[in-house]
């Protein structure tokens, strides 16, 4: 019996190149052309000089010594990081409860509580931007509504065009983002760990933060990354709700795509994003690396 | 022990009251769009003017905004197949391909979660200026078979995943080939998952604004006609009418394919080969 086994190929060896081929080649083709060649063009074209032509001219450096030179693009850079930061955290923060209660207390009710906070991810981002547009406007629903009940009398200007509004806006444009990634990671932690906790005399809040929290922080670093990189190249919302003084990067990339015209120097500016990107995961990488104590 | 559970139920009861708030925080301003899509009022503010169905009305006999549907039907439908195509593909070699090439393919087919919409949307522009394709709808296929990927391959994989392996290994001993295992026995037994993933791939397509925004020629999707009716304050209430029948849609798709994920994944455990 034991030399049959032995003897059989195993089925994982047995792929035809044929079927190989066939079945590699969609995604070979949308991931190497659609993904990696085009983010090589936005590289190569960061290295151009803008002549008015498609792929520009010349080999040079002088878009990223502008980025580099000129304190405009510090100034929205660092604002992008702080609105996307913050975002971040608020997103964070309120879904941990959120995910949390869906692990361990939910019961009966998961199935349905995950379907309802995962909903609003598939409906459309520019219509829920829109309703804090409408909510904020100064002839808007809450201006008018703080009037009718009588708090105020004049409609306040305060609420749109101001970077509040777009943290607002993006923190709960992106909310359901964060939950799965938390509550998966809390529902992965075997349920022994907490009856170990508390059979040692652990109080409920100390295995909360010896045990629960330190097991969830991959999910937490994973909601964090999947709401931070879409929200600090935005440009929906800055346009939105924002106002001229909430000018994000991503509203600099669009513009220099259209109505500045110059591609080099947003494909320059999106090179910068991508390294900002980068070096956040690789400190989310490091993160994980120091409490994800489970691997 | 007794005083311990009590805290924790405390808490939970607490924490559910939590969660309650946070729904209604989630809901809320979305829930305004057809508040106001039924008042009679040019503004979207309190008090409500009395009920109208008249906004819904001017959403007929629109030639631009039905332009802009079947746009954005056909875009979805034609994106959605590509996606779930690559997502099939893409995590089925990926967990039996065992090639390193399926593996980086599978890992390329989700970095676009790590890349933020607008570069994806210039990247894009590029390429098809490139190829001389220009802005256009093919275009916005391929810009909408990138965005949908992550979700696809995603739920793809875990469908797959979920399958006992025995199943698959089962057919090939009995001397099914690779195509017929995997057209007749693991196609099938995904066949939920795949249409959840395709229902899913087509509401981001349908949905999706930051991309399209730079591969659309002279044909607008429903979202960029959106967009350019914003800029009108006396359309606003046609936008609300046009919303709220977008809203209705998306939650109905999400919910069908919210329950296909889950459908027939305890047959396949029940009955493991």
């Amino acid at each position: 019996m034991s030399t049959i086994v032995a003897v059989r190929p195993s089925p994982e060896t047995r792929i035809s190149p044929v079927f190989r081929f066939a079945m590699l080649l969609p995604g070979g083709l949308v991931t190497f052309f659609l993904i990696l060649f085009a983010l090589g063009l936005v590289i190569f074209l960061a290295f151009r000089s803008n002549d008015g032509s498609l792929l520009g001219a010349g080999l040079t450096a002088a878009n990223f010594v502008t980025v580099a030179t000129d304190p405009l693009y510090w100034t929205v850079t660092l604002r992008s990081l702080v609105i996307a930061g913050l975002v971040t955290l608020a997103t964070v923060a309120t879904a941990y409860p959120v995910a949390y209660y869906l692990a361990f207390h939910a019961g009966r009710r998961r199935n349905l509580l995950l379907f309802l906070v995962t909903l609003p991810f598939w409906t459309s981002y520019l219509l829920r931007v829109f309703a804090w547009k409408i909510v904020l406007a100064y002839n808007g629903v809450l201006n008018s509504a703080f009037i009718e009940s009588g708090l105020w009398s004049e409609p306040t200007l305060a609420f749109l065009n101001t970077p509040a509004a777009v943290v607002v806006t993006l923190a709960h444009a992106y909310a359901p983002f964060a939950i799965l990634p938390i509550y998966v990671a809390l529902d992965t932690i075997p349920k022994s760990l907490l009856e170990a906790a508390s059979d040692l005399g652990a109080r409920p809040f100390t295995s909360f933060r010896r045990v629960v929290l330190p097991n969830s922080m991959p999910g937490v670093l994973a909601a964090a990354l999947v709401v931070f990189v879409p929200t600090v190249g935005d440009y929906v919302t800055p346009a939105m709700v924002g106002g001229p003084a909430s000018t994000m990067i991503g509203t600099l990339i669009q513009s220099q795509f259209g109505k500045a015209n110059d591609w080099p120097f947003g494909a320059a500016l999106s090179v910068c994003v991508m390294l900002v990107i980068l070096c956040v995961v690789l400190v989310a990488r490091g993160a994980d690396r120091r409490f994800g104590s489970r691997t | 022990m007794s005083s311990a559970r009590t805290d924790t139920n405390a808490g939970g009861r607490w924490l559910g009251l939590y969660v309650l708030a946070y729904l209604v925080f989630l809901y809320l301003p979305t829930l305004l769009i057809p508040l106001f899509s039924f008042n009679d009022s040019i503004q979207a503010a309190f008090p409500l003017q009395g009920f109208t169905l008249g906004w819904y009305e001017t959403l007929y006999g629109n030639p631009a905004l039905s332009g802009a549907l079947a746009n954005s039907l056909v875009i979805g439908v034609i994106a959605a197949s590509g996606a779930t195509l690559c997502g099939i593909t893409v995590s089925y070699m990926d967990l039996y391909g065992r090639s390193p090439l399926a593996a980086t393919i599978s890992a390329v087919a989700r970095l676009p979660i790590l890349i933020p919409g607008v570069i994806v949307g210039i990247s894009l522009l590029i390429l098809v200026n490139l190829v001389g394709l220009g802005p256009s709808r093919i275009a916005i296929v391929l810009g909408h078979i990138l965005v949908a990927l992550p979700t696809t391959v995603v739920v793809m994989r875990s469908r797959f995943a979920a399958i006992p392996k025995t199943i698959r290994e089962a057919a090939l001993d009995l001397g099914a080939s690779d195509w017929t295992t995997f057209r007749r026995v693991m196609l099938p037994l995904s066949l939920p998952a795949v249409l959840s993933a395709f229902m899913l791939a087509f509401l981001t397509s349908f949905d999706e604004f930051i991309v399209v925004f730079f591969l659309a020629g002279t044909e607008p999707t429903l979202p960029l006609y959106i967009w350019s009716q914003l800029r009108f304050p006396r359309s606003l209430p046609t936008v609300m009418a046009l919303g709220t029948v977008i809203l209705t849609v998306s939650f109905i798709i999400a919910a069908a394919a919210e329950i296909l994920r889950h459908r027939g994944l305890g047959a396949a455990r029940r009955n493991p080969a």
